[in-house]
């Protein structure tokens, strides 16, 4: 018996110092070394500040800019220091109001878009962080950006399609659009 | 389904069952000792470990000794995870300055980590510090998957071995699992990673300025951001092929910074099945007969891929809710612009979609991993019962590392039982006659998990202290209960996270449903072990029932499934059944 003891406090002592501390140190030295902007956090940054991360969405309201998911993080939205989904379930009447508060806000702002809209404009994403929406939801709001904007749709579909990343290798995941970088993009260019 | 949907799953499933004979081979190299390469490299340290710790590698371990000196080794973990939890706010590397954690979740999550359930009942970025992640939940993530991989390796000695009275040395068990098996494989996953955009950092938060300010709760205004960020992909690698599955952020392996590509989620999703899966095939090489190994996993894939169907044709088709309100979820493919994924998006990434959301969800609960890309709780309702069914099937369907095969090797000896009755003969299994004793243990590692999931769900929903927590209402809320309690009565670790389990009622009894179904079920394999090994092989007569043809899978997964169904829809009745009757047609 004291034998195990002793054994397992020794054994825990150097998996402890093999796992927990060479092994994570290991693989931020090979990081940092192959991989300095990824390892830290995809950052952006715009003369010399940084702005945000090209994996993390942003917040957007306002219809000159395209918006992303909904995002159920508190007490702000698309809070990157504490990612939450909703986790309401399929009937709660909870998830029926926002999902028609965010169909009622798309409609306010381009009340006669023809169009169905694409379901992930208007449901929450896992993590509250996702930065991406379907090219599909990014159609949906050429014809809202363009004319907020001034310019043409096929303009603003250009845009859009400079930001669309197909599937990985052909197959693998779904098309997205990056909504920040997107944005910036269209902030960027000269009026 | 879409025909990319098909691609996706036929590509998954085939690199799987690929890597299956390979590294099921160096597995048993591994474990019978042999020359693997590698311990020419890491060979000093391994003998450097057994000497500092007193062991002599050579000297086995009766069934007993080996149950105690596990037993007091998890302990150990435990009670080193619960105390660094308290002390964080005192030690280094905590630059989000993290105050000491409560003492209820502490114990939750030390009991979580050690017995590889990772039940997250904490959010990892707004919780722990680097130091906690570190040396508490990374070790533990190493530490409680070796713990499963040494009990299996153990039972496959009893059943090899003949008149024998060890089953092997668990610190030689635990030591080469973690070396040589789950150390390079995480090195390497760590690092492509990284290269995907996993962070991998010891910097602190970052704080950047919003392109649109925004608007809190309060209705103040919100200029900046703040990204957490941290030693990341290294405990990411080893939670998913570990079958641990607690995540780094809050919202596990759905965080961008967890998992930013497609690509990161592909390799995620193969490491969650990889090593339980070739286990199967170890198993089959160490008692002498490949084909018993493939038997079983070809049970456990019939189930995984029946599961797996309606899951995913379900998310596709969408929350029927939604339909009034003018939302389409139609799955569209005509690039450029007219494409999506469509389907139940709520609690769904975009760049996963339906199809990898609802395969990880399956792959996921199969195992005992419990890590999630997508947020099972918003899952259609029998999108979400399918989830739920495959942790109460015990953790067999492939199940957690070691723990997923001698939990259905404790099925298979209920199995040859039962066709040893219906024929009128002595059960045997490889040479080994079945008797009182190992139906009385394999039924204990079978029963007792239900008993924990019923009776915790029974408890949870009849005191205020458990009704308080749950948020959804109607037959949904006691869904996210009863999947609490079967995800921490079958150590898998996800969650239907609506439910408010942070409180000291339910880090409590869900962390005694942890330490039960864990050890509760150790204990009885290991004896199971010490009694087969002591016995004699039997020749094959007439009377003997084949274990390694078709008739015996069909065996196998009616046991498992009759249980499962019998235990658990009576239960599941009540929630995600209702539910489904209830959605608007």
């Amino acid at each position: 018996m004291l034998q195990h003891i002793r054994a397992s406090l020794m054994a825990l002592l150097l998996f402890t110092v093999v796992t927990g501390v060479l092994y994570p140190l290991v693989v931020t030295c090979v990081a940092a070394a192959v991989f300095p902007t990824k390892a830290t956090g995809s950052l952006l940054y715009r003369n010399g500040t940084p702005i945000g991360s090209s994996l993390i969405g942003q917040p957007f309201d306002d219809p000159k800019y395209f918006w992303g998911r909904p995002s159920a993080t508190t007490p702000m939205p698309y809070n990157a220091a504490a990612s939450s989904g909703s986790n309401l379930g399929p009937l709660n009447p909870a998830l029926l109001d926002a999902v028609k508060a965010h169909v009622e806000a798309l409609k306010r702002t381009d009340p006669d878009n023809p169009a169905s809209i694409p379901v992930d404009l208007v449901t929450a994403s896992g993590s509250g962080l996702d930065p991406h929406i379907s090219p599909a939801a990014a159609e949906y709001q050429v014809r809202r950006v363009a004319r907020m904007r001034s310019m043409t749709e096929d303009q603003v579909r250009a845009f859009v399609a400079a930001h669309t990343r197909g599937r990985q290798f052909g197959f693998l995941g779904e098309p997205c659009v990056n909504v920040l970088q997107l944005n910036l993009a269209l902030d960027m260019r000269k009026p | 389904m879409t025909n990319n949907g098909f691609i996706q799953i036929a590509i998954y499933l085939g690199v799987l069952l690929l890597l299956v004979k390979p590294l099921g081979t160096y597995m048993a190299r591994v474990y019978e000792g042999k020359s693997i390469g590698l311990d020419r490299v890491l060979g000093p340290l391994e003998r450097l470990m057994y000497r500092l710790c007193g062991v002599r590698a050579d000297q086995e371990m009766t069934w007993k000794s080996y149950a105690v000196a596990l037993l007091i080794f998890n302990f150990a973990g435990l009670l080193a995870v619960y105390l660094l939890q308290r002390t964080q706010a005192m030690l280094p590397l905590n630059p989000a300055q993290m105050p000491a954690v409560s003492p209820d979740s502490s114990f939750n999550t030390a009991v979580s980590f050690a017995t590889n359930t990772n039940w997250q009942g904490y959010g990892g970025e707004s919780t722990m510090s680097y130091l906690t992640q570190m040396l508490g939940l990374t070790v533990q993530n190493f530490l409680s998957a070796a713990t499963g991989m040494a009990v299996l390796v153990a039972l496959i000695r009893g059943l090899a071995r003949r008149s024998a009275q060890t089953i092997g040395n668990c610190w030689v068990d635990l030591t080469r699992s973690t070396l040589y098996i789950l150390l390079p494989l995480s090195l390497v996953l760590a690092v492509v990673l990284v290269s995907q955009g996993v962070v991998q950092t010891f910097e602190p938060y970052h704080t950047v300025s919003l392109l649109q300010p925004a608007k809190d709760a309060n209705g103040a205004l919100v200029t900046e951001q703040t990204l957490a960020v941290g030693p990341a992909a290294s405990q990411v690698a080893i939670k998913q092929l570990g079958t641990n599955g607690g995540g780094f952020f809050n919202v596990n392996s759905a965080h961008p910074l967890e998992n930013p590509t497609p690509l990161s989620n592909f390799l995620e999703m193969l490491s969650i099945l990889l090593i339980p899966a070739a286990l199967c095939y170890t198993f089959g090489r160490m008692v002498g007969d490949t084909r018993q190994g493939w038997v079983v996993l070809a049970a456990m894939t019939i189930v995984l891929v029946g599961l797996l169907v309606p899951c995913v044709v379900l998310e596709q088709a969408g929350n029927p809710a939604l339909k009034p309100l003018g939302v389409n979820q139609t799955a569209l493919d005509t690039p450029p612009q007219l494409t999506q994924s469509g389907g139940n998006m709520q609690g769904k990434e975009v760049r996963f979609g339906i199809v990898n959301s609802a395969i990880w969800a399956t792959a996921t609960t199969a195992a005992s991993n419990g890590s999630v890309n997508s947020m099972h709780d918003s899952y259609t309702p029998i999108g979400g019962l399918v989830p739920m069914w495959l942790i109460q099937l015990g953790e067999v369907i492939l199940g957690g590392v070691g723990s997923g095969l001698y939990g259905m090797l404790a099925f298979v000896i209920i199995a040859v039982f039962i066709a040893g009755l219906m024929v009128g003969r002595t059960p045997e299994y490889l040479g080994k006659k079945i008797e009182a004793f190992e139906m009385k243990m394999a039924s204990l590692a079978v029963l007792v998990p239900c008993t924990a999931v019923l009776v915790g769900t029974a408890v949870a929903v009849s005191l205020p202290q458990g009704a308080s927590s749950i948020r959804d209402p109607g037959p949904h809320g006691f869904s996210e209960v009863l999947y609490a309690f079967s995800s921490a009565g079958n150590n898998n670790g996800s969650a239907f996270a609506g439910l408010s389990a942070n409180t000291p009622f339910y880090n409590l009894a869900l962390g005694l449903a942890m330490l039960v179904a864990r050890y509760w079920t150790i204990i009885p394999v290991l004896a199971i072990a010490g009694s087969l090994a002591a016995k004699r092989t039997v020749p094959i007569g007439a009377g003997t029932l084949p274990t390694h043809t078709p008739l015996f899978v069909v065996l196998l997964i009616a046991v498992v499934v009759v249980v499962g169904a019998l235990t658990f829809i009576p239960a599941l009745a009540l929630g995600p059944i209702v539910e489904h009757l209830m959605l608007p047609r």
